[in-house]
């Protein structure tokens, strides 16, 4: 076997294993995809009755909650960017982290100090290694978030939503979060929206009718402050439970293109070994009847 | 009297139980509460506990709610619990 041919068929070797790991990676997340998306619907209950509670309570009351209050003059934002613990997804960890860059350049330019937090190892990363200053991360769970991980990050969130704005990173006026929301299997779109104080517009959702006068137990302020948590942790859960299934989403799109680019690289190698090969036997051709005829020649010339 | 109550029972992870009932019993801040159709429209914040449903089939539900509330309107009863 010559040189050439060698190296095409070890070329060949490696690209088909490649191919084979891109396609098992594409099945995995076509199969977790379905997962996630059925875990966004399975909370959209849970979202759509706190919504509703929520709605009550801001139109049945005036009462004013810390959670709704804009600060008078707000000097620092928190941004809380949701990205993917592994790579291979493509853009989408970095389509989050654009997303968030321009979020907090909007902020800057309203002269507010923004404030990162930072879920997804990816953007742990990307910060670490720009030597960007972030308030607090979480790592471990991007790809299959439970309920718990949203209580763990909205609390710190909360926490610094109601800490006094003061030195050190401790304490926001506002609170934003930046993650992709899963349109459909092909179009993810990385979305900023504000999470606190909460905006009026966001509480008052679509509702059929009036809404009745509600008794409070044990009083309207109460029931606001045992509701308004939970809701910001609903959100911050949809949020991940969304950027998760886009994840997978993302990775499916990814590893699929990988493994297309991959087959189209084992054609044209396939086309240049076979052409190699074949060169190769026709030179051999050549060779023997050039030295057939070289020692024809050789023999008549001796008789 | 009218219909039965639609009651649902919800978790942020997914809805534990949906369908007819003819009572609801749960505890709040104040105390121990009792649902039944036509009831006011009431939002509670409920202690950790257990709640219970009477579905209309007779068969009786206990649910056990960390960290929720109620919220009742137009015999529509929502349970919403962080873990159920």
């Amino acid at each position: 076997m010559g040189a050439q041919l060698r190296v095409y068929r070890r070329r060949m070797r490696s690209v088909k294993a490649t191919k084979k790991i891109t396609k098992a990676m594409e099945l995995i997340s076509a199969s977790r995809i379905v997962k996630a998306q059925q875990r966004v619907a399975a909370s959209s209950p849970y979202a759509v009755e706190l919504t509703r509670a929520v709605t009550a309570v801001a139109t049945n009351s005036s009462t004013n909650h810390i959670l709704t209050t804009a600060a008078e003059n707000p000097k620092r934002a928190g941004v809380l960017v949701i990205t993917a613990d592994r790579g291979m997804a493509g853009a989408y960890s970095n389509a989050a982290i654009k997303e968030a860059d321009i979020l907090m350049d909007s902020i800057k330019a309203r002269g507010l100090q923004p404030i990162p937090f930072l879920v997804g190892r990816k953007a742990v990363n990307y910060y670490r290694f720009r030597n960007r200053a972030f308030a607090a991360s979480w790592t471990g769970f991007s790809d299959n978030p439970s309920y718990a991980n949203a209580v763990e990050v909205s609390q710190a969130l909360i926490e610094a939503f109601v800490a006094e704005t003061g030195e050190g990173l401790a304490g926001v006026d506002e609170l934003h979060v930046v993650y992709t929301e899963f349109k459909s299997m092909i179009t993810q779109t990385p979305i900023a929206s504000q999470l606190l104080p909460l905006v009026s517009a966001e509480t008052e959702t679509k509702h059929e009718g009036l809404l009745p006068m509600y008794e409070f137990e044990p009083n309207a302020g109460e029931v606001l402050s045992a509701l308004l948590p939970r809701y910001v942790q609903a959100r911050v859960f949809n949020a991940l439970l969304q950027s998760a299934a886009s994840e997978h989403a993302a990775r499916r799109r990814a590893m699929k293109s990988a493994t297309d680019n991959a087959d189209e690289l084992i054609k044209s190698l396939t086309r240049l070994a076979n052409a190699a090969r074949q060169a190769e036997i026709t030179q051999e051709i050549s060779e023997i009847v050039g030295g057939a005829d070289a020692l024809a020649s050789a023999s008549a010339g001796s008789e | 009297m009218a219909d039965n109550l639609v009651v649902e029972v919800v978790s942020p992870e997914k809805r534990v139980w949906s369908g007819e009932a003819t009572m609801v019993s749960a505890r709040t801040l104040e105390g121990d509460l009792g649902i039944l159709p036509d009831h006011a429209p009431l939002l509670g914040v409920l202690l950790d506990g257990v709640v219970t449903v009477k579905a209309a089939d007779g068969s009786n539900n206990e649910f056990t709610i960390n960290g929720g509330f109620i919220s009742v309107s137009n015999n529509r009863v929502s349970i919403l619990g962080e873990s159920a």
